[in-house]
């Protein structure tokens, strides 16, 4: 019905049948918000970790840069065995894999050997994400199962942290009652390969949260909650052993936690109530797990605990429809 | 919360929680005056244009007709009568594809001389162009010193074939009709055109606020309703001014401005935005004493029962980078789609979706030969690049969807139970009080097709449910 009669006949009719039909015929909405896909989503992610993986290469050097490939190549071959296993197409660029080996790798002490971190990375995918069915279907952070995995099999390892090149601890401020605020907030401290340095997380993550890759509400909970419980430390253990609220915030996996792990939109509540209350959960359960647990670091398994409240969290958070929910009939 | 939200918090703006900001792509067709179309050839009047039941056609084959004459009816209570859009001749009855995909039987009528009454002077030429406009819309509509009863208003509303115009294509008459149980307080004018590129109901606002203000008049008059209030978004600043000045002289009419938001011309958002009210879930505005009738349809109104006329033209958006000159076009109920896409230039060759309505809610034409209906508010040409969509993936979880819903639902769970059949999940979320507005697949980064797998849920408990 166009009447542009400026081309020959036939050329029209090759390039229609070559078009495939003219219109389309389905249903609305007919356009999208264009600017925002999941691939946008996690693009953003692996760019706010880009100043934490330099910081840990700035630290820990080549033993950074040991961890971190074995971690990112060990889970994106799990990816590529179980996409392949339940012939579903497989998708590099999807980046799930990447952040999941990259989160894992900043999570592990470094010096970890290496075959330990390719275990942790092969189970984060394989327990964490894939037996679930996949990116969007898993109820744990991925990175959190890989690493709570590993706590069980390599204590020990797990919990000796080498310092960085050129600095002089041996133990993670967390266990050793404390390192400066100026050395937390630089990252010059022993601990994981990604939770050293503070400025550097908090850069990146600010990123993460502009471009809305993640909720601020799960940041914002979970820094609230540690900080609302943390000035209980000050009673509860005696003064070497115990941390300022400060310390608390800037010290072990609590930045890193905040900005990049409470943050996955996946094991985390659908609703905004819901992630103020995951958030604060996250926070509030770390810090009673490092000042009664025996364990100096909670955030892990806050965030695994958390994550298997989500389903609830999103039933009790479920909104009420505007007039009401729909009578029974 | 967007800051465009936060703004309005301070404003005298009315609005309601969540919904979505798509791009307006108004000023492809907002600029020009409404261009009229002239006579076609041939129109096809389908018989069921209206929620209900259809109609049956009440002329015969080679039927000479007037424009008006009514060529079907029925005896329903919930339908409205056809009326002749061009002077001609019927042909037999033929079925016909509605631009929303329903099939319909229709009258087809051959353009010709109007009918001549023995004895009386050949009827004069149909009108053409500016004429046309000022027949249907110009001169003056101010309500006569006693205005008419609400039952004669009724009568003349039903009798014209009034539907809302805005989409719906309920019967007007029944809309209007008082409820003693239910008393009207409101009457709501629906001026906001919160879809996307569509600009019909702007220029008619702003080319033709007299009658639109008349009909509201007699709308409240018809429902008992002491209040009207004529809703228009901030983005048609001319079409507040138009509208205000044509009610400056009625104290029990107020313009409210809305912020510009979609889906602010959805009932129920336009009653929680102006009047603070929620429609309870499953129930109708008039639960909550409130009466929404689109702007087109009450210019309709004012036609109806002030000149004895019925629905026989409307305003179409042609609109969309599909189509090489986007306009606002008056014609005939009935006339094919596509001659209003020859009056427009024809499709640019990029065009790739001819949508009926706007492109949140609109319907995709297989073909273009469909005929104008009643309801039909625009036609939207959408090129390839346009519909392009990024890659599917899996729902993220991201929560999005559960901020944009208008009704506060949970979109993805409503969804994901509607994909898997378990009807039982699907109402715990309230699937049937979904409005089917989109907002949810426009915003999800995972493109899940949301609102397809929304509706087709309903449809099938729907189904389920008349089986019963
Ligand atoms: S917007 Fe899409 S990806 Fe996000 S929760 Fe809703 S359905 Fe899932
Ligand atoms: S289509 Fe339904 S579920 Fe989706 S946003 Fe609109 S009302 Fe909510």
């Amino acid at each position: 019905m166009s009447d542009q009669p400026t081309t020959p006949a036939e050329a029209l009719l090759a390039a229609d049948a070559a078009a495939g039909p003219l219109l389309e015929t389905t249903t609305g909405p007919h356009l999208w918000e264009r600017a925002f896909t999941t691939r946008r989503m996690m693009i953003d992610v692996l760019i706010g970790l880009l100043p934490v993986t330099a910081a840990a290469v700035w630290f820990f050097r080549a033993a950074a840069v040991c961890q971190i490939v074995t971690c990112v190549v060990a889970a994106l071959a799990a990816e590529y065995v179980f996409t392949f296993a339940r012939r579903k197409p497989f998708s590099l660029l999807d980046g799930s894999g990447l952040i999941t080996g990259l989160i894992l790798a900043f999570s592990l002490p470094p010096g970890l050997p290496p075959y330990m971190s390719a275990i942790g990375a092969i189970v984060a995918v394989a327990l964490g994400k894939m037996i679930f069915g996949g990116l969007g279907y898993n109820i744990f952070n991925p990175a959190m199962v890989g690493r709570a995995f590993l706590m069980a099999c390599f204590t020990a390892e797990m919990t000796t942290w080498a310092a960085p090149v050129g600095a002089t601890t041996g133990a993670t401020p967390l266990a050793a009652g404390g390192a400066s605020l100026l050395k937390l907030f630089e990252g010059n401290v022993a601990g994981s390969l990604g939770e050293t340095s503070a400025a550097m997380i908090i850069l990146g993550g600010l990123w993460l949260l502009l471009r809305k890759a993640g909720d601020w509400r799960l940041t914002a909970g979970m820094l609230i909650g540690v900080a609302l419980v943390a000035p209980v430390d000050h009673w509860a253990r005696e003064s070497g052993h115990s941390l300022t609220v400060l310390q608390h915030l800037l010290s072990g996996a609590v930045l890193l936690g905040a900005f990049f792990i409470v943050t996955d939109p996946v094991s985390s509540p659908l609703t905004k109530p819901g992630r103020w209350i995951f958030g604060l959960g996250v926070g509030m359960l770390t810090v009673v797990i490092r000042i009664f647990g025996n364990n100096p670091e909670g955030v892990m398994f806050a965030v695994l605990v958390m994550n298997a409240m989500t389903p609830l969290l999103n039933r009790w958070t479920q909104p009420r429809p505007v007039g009401g929910h729909a009578k029974k009939e | 919360m967007s800051l465009a939200d936060l703004l309005v918090r301070f404003s005298d703006r009315k609005t309601f929680a969540r919904g979505i900001h798509p791009p307006g792509n108004k000023a492809l067709s907002a600029g020009g005056a409404i261009e009229v179309l002239p006579t076609p050839a041939n129109v096809v009047i389908p018989l069921h244009q209206h929620t209900g039941t259809p109609c049956e056609a009440a002329v015969k084959p080679r039927a000479a007709l007037n424009i008006g004459d009514v060529v079907g009816r029925s005896k329903a209570a919930v339908s409205a009568d056809v009326h002749a859009s061009i002077a001609g001749s019927a042909s037999a009855v033929t079925a016909v594809t509605l631009p929303n995909g329903r099939r319909s039987l229709a009258v087809p009528i051959k353009a010709g001389a109007p009918k001549a009454e023995p004895g009386a002077e050949p009827a004069p030429a149909p009108l053409e162009g500016r004429a046309l406009f000022d027949d249907l819309f110009g001169g003056d509509w101010s309500l006569p010193a006693t205005p008419p009863e609400p039952a004669a208003i009724l009568e003349a509303i039903k009798s014209a074939g009034l539907v809302g115009q805005g989409g719906a294509a309920f019967p007007t008459h029944i809309k209007l009709t008082p409820n003693p149980a239910k008393p009207v307080s409101a009457v709501l004018l629906n001026g906001c055109e919160c879809e996307p590129f569509l600009t019909a109901d702007h220029r008619l606002m702003i080319e033709a606020p007299e009658p639109i203000a008349a009909g509201l008049r007699l709308a409240m008059r018809a429902c008992g309703a002491s209040r009207g209030v004529i809703a228009i978004e901030d983005n048609k600043p001319d079409a507040v001014d138009a509208m205000r000045r044509a009610a400056a002289a009625c104290p029990d009419i107020d313009v409210a401005v809305c912020q510009t938001k979609y889906p602010m011309g959805g009932e129920r958002q336009l009653i929680v935005a102006v009047l603070g009210k929620e429609v309870p879930t499953g129930g109708l505005p008039l639960d909550v004493g409130v009466v929404v009738v689109n702007v087109a349809t009450s210019a309709a109104i004012a036609r109806a029962v002030l000149r004895g006329r019925p629905l026989t033209h409307r305003v179409v958006t042609v609109t969309g980078r599909g189509i090489v000159r986007p306009a606002n076009v008056l014609a005939p109920i009935g006339v094919a789609i596509s001659e209003l896409l020859k009056h427009c230039g024809g499709l640019t060759t990029d065009a790739r979706r001819v949508v009926a309505g706007g492109p949140m809610m609109g319907f995709t034409l297989a073909d273009v030969e469909a005929p104008v209906t009643k309801g039909t508010s625009g036609i939207t040409v959408l090129t390839a690049a346009e519909v392009e969509s990024a890659e599917q993936t899996t729902c993220v979880r991201c929560g999005r969807c559960v901020d944009a819903c208008p009704l506060h639902l949970v979109p993805t769970k409503i969804a994901q139970a509607s994909k898997f059949g378990d009807w039982e999940l699907a109402r715990r979320y309230d699937i049937m009080a979904c409005c089917e507005c989109g907002c949810c697949a426009y915003v999800c980064p995972a493109r899940v097709p949301l609102a397809q797998h929304i509706r087709a849920g309903k449809a099938r408990i729907m189904r389920d449910a008349r089986r019963k």
